[in-house]
Order: C-alpha cells, then sequence, then structure tokens
C-alpha cells in the first residue's frame, strides 16, 4: 500500500496536460470521423482557424483575455480552499459598473474613462462576490452553493437593469445605450495593422499584469502566504493566529474583482455597451482553465490560449469544413473540457505509477517516504 | 471440524482467562492489522464470556476502534482467527457481522434525523419492497424489546427530537432488532450526561442478565469499575492486560494504559519560580460538539518553572491547550499573560497569544503545526509570516525567511538540514524539532507545549527534553501537557492531574509514586493534602 510519489515538477506541469489534451482530440477526432469528415483537415483547420493570420490572432487573443481573468479568479479562490463558481455572476454584474461609470465619463476621453471602468469592474466583481464570502465566514454557508446560486441572481438582474434601468428610448433590444466616441477603448488594430477590425484591446495588456500580479500575491506576499497555509490546512491556519473568517471575505472579494474584469475587456473593450449574456460562460471556462493550468499564473496564461484557440478555431471550423457545423465544434470543445479539466486525474496514476517502475532509486526512495510519513 | 482448542499462549497479566460457565461469545487470537507503517493492532488476544459485559480501555489511539471495526467486519485482519460462540469464522462485511450475532453502537450515531424511531429501526431490515407491513411488525416487535430491556423510547417520535441518550437507545434497540446477542459500544457514554450514563447502564445490566454480551469501549474508568466483569487493557496497538473488574483497581488500570516507558533520566536543577507569567481563572471549555471540556480550571505558571499537566488522555487537557494558546473559544473565566488578561475570542486569538509572548509547540503537530505539503522554510514562518523581520510590508521577504530557517534548522540540528524540503518527507522527531526551533526561537515569556515526544524517536526526546528544560533555567515559564507519565514527573516541577475536565490533584514530582498519580488520573481523589 505504499503511496505514489508524487510527478516530477515538468512533468506535472507540462506532460500531463499534453496527455489529457492529445486525449481529447484523439476523442474529438472520432468524433469528427463518425461524421464522415477528414479529423486531420478537421485539426488543421482549427489551428490554421486560431492561428493562421493576425485576424485569427487577434480573436483568440481577445478570448484568451477573459479567460486569463477567469481562471485567475477560480485559482486565486482554491489557494484558499475555496471553489469560487460564480465567476460568470461575478462579470456580468461587473458589466453594470463598466457601463455606469464608462456612460458617465463618456464625453471626457478614454484614458480617464479606462481606469475608473477599471476600477468599477473589478469593485462590482468584487462586491458580488463578498456576499457569498461573507456567508462562507460568518454563516458557513458553502460558497459552491452561494456561488452558484448568485449567478442565477445576477442573471436577473441584469436582465431587469437591462430592460428596466438601461435600456434607451427608442431601442428594442435589452441593451444599454452605446458610449460616446470619445469614451471608447481603442482596439490594438488601431496601433498594429494585422489586428485589424479584431476586437483584441488594451485589456490583454491587463491580463498579463493580472497574471505577473497573481503570482507575485500567491507566492511573494505575507496575504499570499496566509492564503495558502489556508488553503492546505486550516487548523494550522488557527493555530497560526490567522483569521480564516477574514481571508476568506478577502480572497472571495479578490477573486470576484479579477473575474469582474471580463466585463472591462468584453463592455469597454469590444461591444461598447452593455448588451444580454456577454460573459458567454467565459466564468465556467475559467474553472477548466485553472485546472488546467494548475492554478499556477504560469499555466493559466498557456491554458488560457489553448482555449481561447479552441473557441476561436472551432468557429472558423464550420466555414472550412461545411460538414461540421457549430454544435461539432461546442462538442470538440466540451472534450476538451472533460479530459483536460474534470478528467485531468485520468493519467495521473499510471504516470505516477510508471515513473517510479523506471526509475529504481525513485521507487526505494517512495517506499521510503511512505514508512517516514506513517511513523507516528 | 475438531472441536479441540488449539494451545493458547496465556500472558502472565490475564487473569480472566479461565473459561466461564457460560462459554466463550467471542474469541480472538493473534489479531494483526497494519495500516501502512503503523501497526494498530500486534498479535491480540481477547477472549469475551458470554453473558458478561467487557470493558475495553486505552487511550487513544491505542487500537481499540480498530479491533472492534475487524470484529464488526469493517475491516479485515491481516492474520489471526476470530471465533464466535466457539466456531472459527471470517467476518468479511458488516452484515456477516449481524448474521453471526453481532450488532454494534457508533461512536457517533448512525440515524437519520428526520425519520421517526420506528423507521430508523427498520431502516436496512424491511422484509419487502413495501413499507407498511414492516413498520407494523416492527411496532409490535419494538414494543415486547422495550418492555423486555427496559428501553422506552416513543416508537413515533422523529429522531431530532429526541435526546442525546434516547438516541443512543435507539440504536441499540436497532441492534437488537437485528437478533444482536452480541453488542459493541464504542465511548457509549461520550455524549452523555452522568444521568443518562447512569440510565444506560442500567440497561446493559438488564441486558446482561438476559444473557446478551457487551462488548464497551471506553477510556473512562469510573465506567469501567462500574459496570464491567471483565477488562482489557490496550496500549499502542498490544493489549497489555484482561482483568477481572473485581480483582482489580482504577489506579491500577490507568497505569496499565498510560504504561511505564524507560525514559532516559533528564538531568536538571531545582527549580526557581519567579513571578506569575501565565494565569489560568476559572477557564471553561467546550470543544466541537458543544460539550463542556474544561470546566472552571484555574492554575499559574512562574516564570523559571514547568507545570505538567498529567492525565488520560481525552480529559479536557487538548481543549486546555487550545484555549490558552487562542486557537478554541473560551466560554468562561480567564487567560491572564504576563499580567495582562487575554481576550482570545474570535479566530486570530492565537496571533494575539503570540503578540503577548506566548509560544506553542501543540501536541498534534501535522494537524496543527504544520503546513505537511509546505517546505521546510515556509513551516518555520507559520504564526510569525507578518512580523516585521519578515518584510516592513505586504511583500514576504523570502530571502530573510531561510536565512532564519537556516539558522534554526541547525541550531536544533534537524536532520535533513534541507530548507527546502517538503515538510512531510521530514521523520515525526525532525518536524517536532521544526516546530520547537520556531516556537522557541522568538524567545517567549511562555512557552505552552502539548505532547512533545509523540511518535518521537529516544535520541530526539532527549535533546527536546534538554531544551525545554534548558527555556526553564532561561526563566520562561513552560506549561507542558502529556500522557507519558514519565515525562510528566521526570520534566515538571508541579505536577496538576486533570480528570473529568478539572483539576483533581497537585503533586510533587519528586514525592508522588506512580500509584498515587495513577489513583489521581482515574479520578479517584482522596484526602489530598495541596497547599
Amino acid at each position: 500500500m505504499s503511496a505514489l510519489k508524487p510527478l516530477p515538477r515538468w512533468a506535472d506541469v507540462a506532460l500531463l496536460p499534453l496527455l489529457n489534451l492529445s486525449l481529447a482530440i484523439l476523442v474529438s477526432g472520432l468524433v469528427v470521423l463518425m461524421i464522415g469528415q477528414n479529423p486531420f483537415m478537421a485539426i488543421w483547420a482549427v489551428i490554421t482557424g486560431a492561428f493562421g493570420s493576425g485576424y485569427n490572432i487577434g480573436y483568440t487573443l481577445y478570448y484568451a483575455t477573459n479567460f486569463v481573468f477567469t481562471g485567475l479568479a477560480v485559482a486565486l479562490a482554491a489557494h484558499g480552499g475555496l471553489f469560487n463558481i460564480g465567476g460568470n455572476g461575478q462579470a456580468y454584474v461587473a458589466g453594470l459598473g463598466v457601463i455606469l461609470v464608462a456612460l458617465a465619463l463618456q464625453d471626457t476621453h478614454w484614458l480617464i474613462v479606462a481606469p475608473a471602468a477599471l476600477v468599477a469592474a473589478a469593485v462590482f466583481g468584487g462586491a458580488w462576490a463578498f456576499i457569498p464570502g461573507y456567508l462562507q465566514a460568518k454563516r458557513g454557508s458553502h460558497v459552491v452553493i452561494t456561488t452558484i446560486m448568485f449567478n442565477f441572481i445576477a442573471s436577473a438582474l441584469m436582465i431587469y437593469m437591462l430592460n428596466r434601468v438601461l435600456k434607451p428610448a427608442g431601442v428594442s433590444g435589452p441593451e444599454s445605450a452605446m458610449i460616446a466616441e470619445s469614451g471608447r477603448m481603442p482596439k490594438l488594430g488601431s496601433f498594429f495593422a494585422p489586428f485589424n477590425y479584431t476586437p483584441v484591446n488594451i485589456s490583454i495588456f491587463i491580463a498579463m499584469l493580472a497574471l505577473v500580479g497573481a503570482y507575485i500575491l500567491i507566492w511573494h506576499t505575507k496575504f499570499g502566504y496566509a492564503l495558502r497555509v489556508m488553503g492546505q490546512n486550516p487548523t494550522a491556519a488557527r493555530y497560526a493566529g490567522i483569521s480564516n473568517s477574514r481571508m476568506i471575505i478577502i480572497t472571495m472579494t479578490l477573486s470576484g474583482a479579477l473575474a469582474g474584469l471580463v466585463a472591462f475587456n468584453e463592455v469597454l473593450g469590444v461591444q461598447n455597451r452593455l448588451v444580454l449574456d456577454f460573459v458567454a460562460d467565459a466564468g465556467f471556462v475559467g474553472i477548466a482553465v485553472a485546472l488546467m493550468g494548475r492554478n499556477h499564473p504560469f499555466g493559466i496564461g498557456l491554458a488560457a490560449l489553448l482555449f481561447g484557440a479552441l473557441y476561436q478555431g472551432g468557429n472558423e471550423l464550420q466555414y472550412v469544413i461545411s460538414g461540421l457545423d457549430r454544435t461539432v465544434v461546442v462538442i470538440i470543445q466540451a472534450l476538451v473540457i472533460l479530459f483536460t479539466g474534470a478528467m485531468e486525474g485520468l493519467f495521473r496514476p499510471g504516470l505516477q505509477r510508471s515513473f517510479m517502475l523506471f526509475s529504481p532509486e525513485q521507487k526505494a526512495e517512495a517506499v521510503a517516504v511512505s514508512t517516514v510519513k506513517t511513523e507516528n | 471440524m475438531s472441536d479441540t482448542p488449539p494451545p493458547i499462549k496465556q500472558r502472565p497479566e490475564t487473569a480472566a482467562a479461565s473459561a466461564p460457565a457460560s462459554g466463550w461469545a467471542i474469541e480472538l487470537e493473534q489479531i494483526n492489522k497494519r495500516f501502512g507503517a503503523v501497526q494498530a493492532n500486534k498479535d491480540i488476544d481477547l477472549k469475551v464470556g458470554r453473558g458478561t459485559i467487557h470493558g475495553i480501555v486505552g487511550e487513544n489511539g491505542a487500537g481499540k476502534s480498530t479491533l472492534m471495526s475487524i470484529l464488526y467486519g469493517f475491516y479485515t485482519a491481516d492474520s489471526g482467527t476470530i471465533r464466535v460462540n466457539g466456531t472459527r469464522q471470517a467476518i468479511t462485511d458488516s452484515r456477516h457481522a449481524l448474521a453471526l450475532g453481532i450488532g454494534m453502537v457508533h461512536q457517533h450515531f448512525m440515524l437519520v434525523d428526520n425519520f421517526s424511531v420506528l423507521e430508523n429501526v427498520v431502516l436496512g431490515a424491511e422484509d419487502s419492497g413495501f413499507i407498511r407491513t414492516s413498520l407494523d411488525r416492527a411496532r409490535s416487535e419494538l414494543d415486547r424489546l422495550e418492555r423486555e430491556y427496559e428501553l422506552e423510547v416513543d416508537p413515533d417520535a422523529l429522531i431530532e427530537e429526541i435526546s442525546v441518550g434516547q438516541q443512543q437507545r435507539v440504536e441499540i434497540l436497532k441492534a437488537l432488532y437485528r437478533g444482536a446477542e452480541i453488542l459493541i459500544l464504542d465511548e457509549p457514554t461520550g455524549v452523555l450526561t452522568p444521568k443518562e450514563a447512569d440510565d444506560l447502564f442500567r440497561v446493559l445490566r438488564t441486558l446482561r442478565e438476559q444473557g446478551k454480551t457487551v462488548i464497551m469501549i471506553t477510556h473512562k474508568l469510573r465506567e469501567i469499575m462500574a459496570i464491567t466483569d471483565a477488562v482489557s487493557v490496550m496500549r499502542q496497538g498490544e493489549m497489555v492486560a484482561t482483568l477481572k473488574t473485581a480483582e482489580t483497581n482504577a489506579g491500577e488500570i490507568a497505569e496499565l494504559m498510560v504504561g511505564r516507558h524507560v525514559l532516559l533520566d533528564v538531568s536538571k536543577g531545582p527549580a526557581t519560580p519567579g513571578e506569575k507569567r501565565l494565569e489560568v481563572k476559572d477557564l471553561v471549555v467546550k470543544d466541537d460538539m458543544g460539550i463542556t471540556r474544561v470546566k472552571s480550571i484555574s492554575f499559574s505558571v512562574r516564570a523559571g518553572e514547568i507545570v505538567g499537566i498529567a492525565g488520560v488522555s481525552g480529559n479536557g487537557q487538548s481543549e486546555l491547550l487550545e484555549a490558552v494558546t487562542g486557537m478554541r473559544d473560551q466560554h468562561g473565566g480567564q487567560v491572564i499573560l504576563n499580567g495582562q488578561a487575554l481576550s482570545l475570542k474570535g479566530d486570530d486569538g492565537a496571533a494575539r497569544a503570540r503578540m503577548a509572548g506566548l509560544a506553542h509547540v501543540p501536541e498534534d503537530r501535522q494537524r496543527m503545526g504544520l503546513v505537511t505539503d509546505f517546505s521546510e522554510w515556509e513551516n518555520a514562518i507559520l504564526g510569525y509570516s507578518t512580523r516585521p523581520e519578515y518584510g516592513a510590508g505586504p511583500i514576504l521577504d523570502i530571502a530573510a525567511a531561510k536565512a532564519k530557517a537556516a539558522e534554526q534548522i541547525e541550531r536544533f540540528d534537524v536532520r535533513p538540514a534541507d530548507i527546502n524540503l517538503k515538510t512531510a518527507l521530514f521523520s515525526g522527531g525532525n518536524q517536532q524539532k521544526i516546530v520547537l526551533a520556531r516556537e522557541m526561537d522568538r524567545d517567549p515569556e511562555v512557552l505552552v507545549v502539548g505532547q512533545p515526544t509523540r511518535g518521537v524517536d529516544i535520541g530526539a526526546i532527549e535533546f527536546i527534553h534538554n531544551q525545554i528544560i534548558k527555556m526553564r533555567d532561561a526563566g520562561k515559564a513552560i506549561l507542558l501537557v502529556s500522557v507519558e507519565l514519565d515525562e510528566i514527573r521526570s520534566l515538571a516541577d508541579r505536577i496538576l492531574v486533570m480528570f473529568d475536565g478539572q483539576i483533581v490533584g497537585e503533586a510533587d514530582p519528586a514525592t508522588a509514586t506512580e500509584g498515587q498519580l495513577g489513583l489521581m488520573m482515574a479520578g479517584v481523589v482522596e484526602e489530598r493534602s495541596t497547599t
């Protein structure tokens, strides 16, 4: 009954995700084959659709931006032992903050609008996650339950706001007024021609900063230390005098703020108005991104890029191969999420066993480790 | 099948081995069970006479529950034989155990709260897919059982509406309804009031009169003396003795439970107590279940002395430690550190206690004192990470933390001397040194130490003991809690004995005998001459 030795770090962060991804692609290929199409053509279509030109890359990066924010939101909470499933709702409500600030300041300059909207996105998203955090810290209501419920509440709230409050007179659809030209954030295409006509915008730099910031926060600050202690061993946190309740509230708020930045990208960067369901389930994709990225900002960056590519490449697929419509693309995306996210542990035991088998010295070490562990 | 019994190895202390008139209900021979490297049960022999109440005592982790789980089919023994009513059996699961007439009442009840008593009794023992007929049959059967064993419970009451004592009766009824002839009770009085416990004992006596066999796991000696016919004592996975209750006394059992370990002699000079550093006044503490575990305790620890708290584990020591160090809420009373009353309410009380100059080496280093998945240096700052020495602002000065950790590792001779190694990979003794190094490094005024040498090898024990004495000689106030009586006797300058949440006596380690302490630990308080 000797315990399996953990994988070497490189295998954990690179080999395992690659294996999972390969399996997902393999099964997706079988699906494509069953429909009667050539799977290699399909894969090629996805790859070129995602990275074939500046235009394609622009779209891929735009999707990836959202997934970085939601992936980080899930990862940050996960380091504290919390599972924030409410990224969707938090991002959605954050849209309210962005549009209110943007419409109020739209006649000034986008350089004024953007920072204010960024703060508003974080504050609104954070506030929406603060409530579940508070309820867990003070009342013991599990955040998994409350954040899910808050997704629905957010959805209802936003439908109300769009229909009754934000919809300007004379507009039929449930959407807000457009932000005036002067308040619109420029897209990258205006500085870099290959990205012309793509939605990728300044938010991508915010996403990169968020990745670096999250890394520093989690591994180089006292807060991050306390966060990880709580996530690994809440009893030890109590022993250390770390207030678990306060940490839960702060962590959930920060997590919600990160998810809220999706609204900055979508509302201020792309749509220039608030529309129904602009989040498009980026919050849920964030869970898969965090899982695949091992809750590490570097991994999350890569995973977000992968999912961005899948979204964009998948969209292109239907135009390239006529037999593959949008629903097949959704199936492929779901398979990738299934194998890299939900079933990421599938290969782990086998991989650990083979690593131990092919390295006798590690095998001896593994036995020694399990002996030491149970010495008491 | 031949009925010749195999030769039985008799341990000298086993006095109750002569077969009773009614024969053996249970015979366990050479039972072994290992979890990984831990030998939970080692060559266990146990015989339980039919129609008797047999107590099994031992401290937490002595292997009592494992043994009973083997008997009830939760675990399978690695080796050894089980005989039920004289016939050899290989019990594969609890259904099998039930079929053999073995029923178990768990410490934590297995009842459906929003079902009625009747429904709970029937649950899992229905006659057919239709519940009505089962319930009707159960109602009359239950009525008979209740009258026969004086176990009155309203069959239509919901579980959540009846008292804990009554819930336990439902558990017993469940077992009887399934035809149990042998009843195993795991810590049955842990959740009961004294009155409820007395009621339970009355029920158990009735069961015995009706010819049932009762096995009771407990660590409360009062109960053993009050109700059992025979008692088996377990310690660290071994059966150390089986005695007739009538021929022993609580003191003897307590000594057997705690054990007489061969300890290296600790050389220490006389204590020179100074002023009071830690004062506990009328402290009341409840556990997570809301049960009062510390019942209005008062004592003080002076600078330059070691006060040892002795007692059989589970008598409130853990809760006392946690409350004094701020990990657990106080429900009454005061903890005064350096003359300053500490409000330890709130879930960061431990941080305030540390700020006031208290250091804490916890009882359970892996569960509390360390984050075993962290590297060594990360554990070397646990509880102190917000101090300015690890960076003035919000940024953690990792270089400073590592330097300090390396220094501690060298001073306390932690092996391997690798601050980047995952803490789980250090041995128990070295893990304990990591905790000690961290807690002693800040030169605290008060050091609270729980079970300092649990699971620690001999070499490290000596080192740890010497460090504790060094702290005392440096004028620090030390509160030591240990279930190892010898450890308390050799380290402490004063011994307080805790029993059932109270301090039942104080003793001078130089003059008190093991027997006297054992009696106090068993809650038998004579005319004591405490000053």
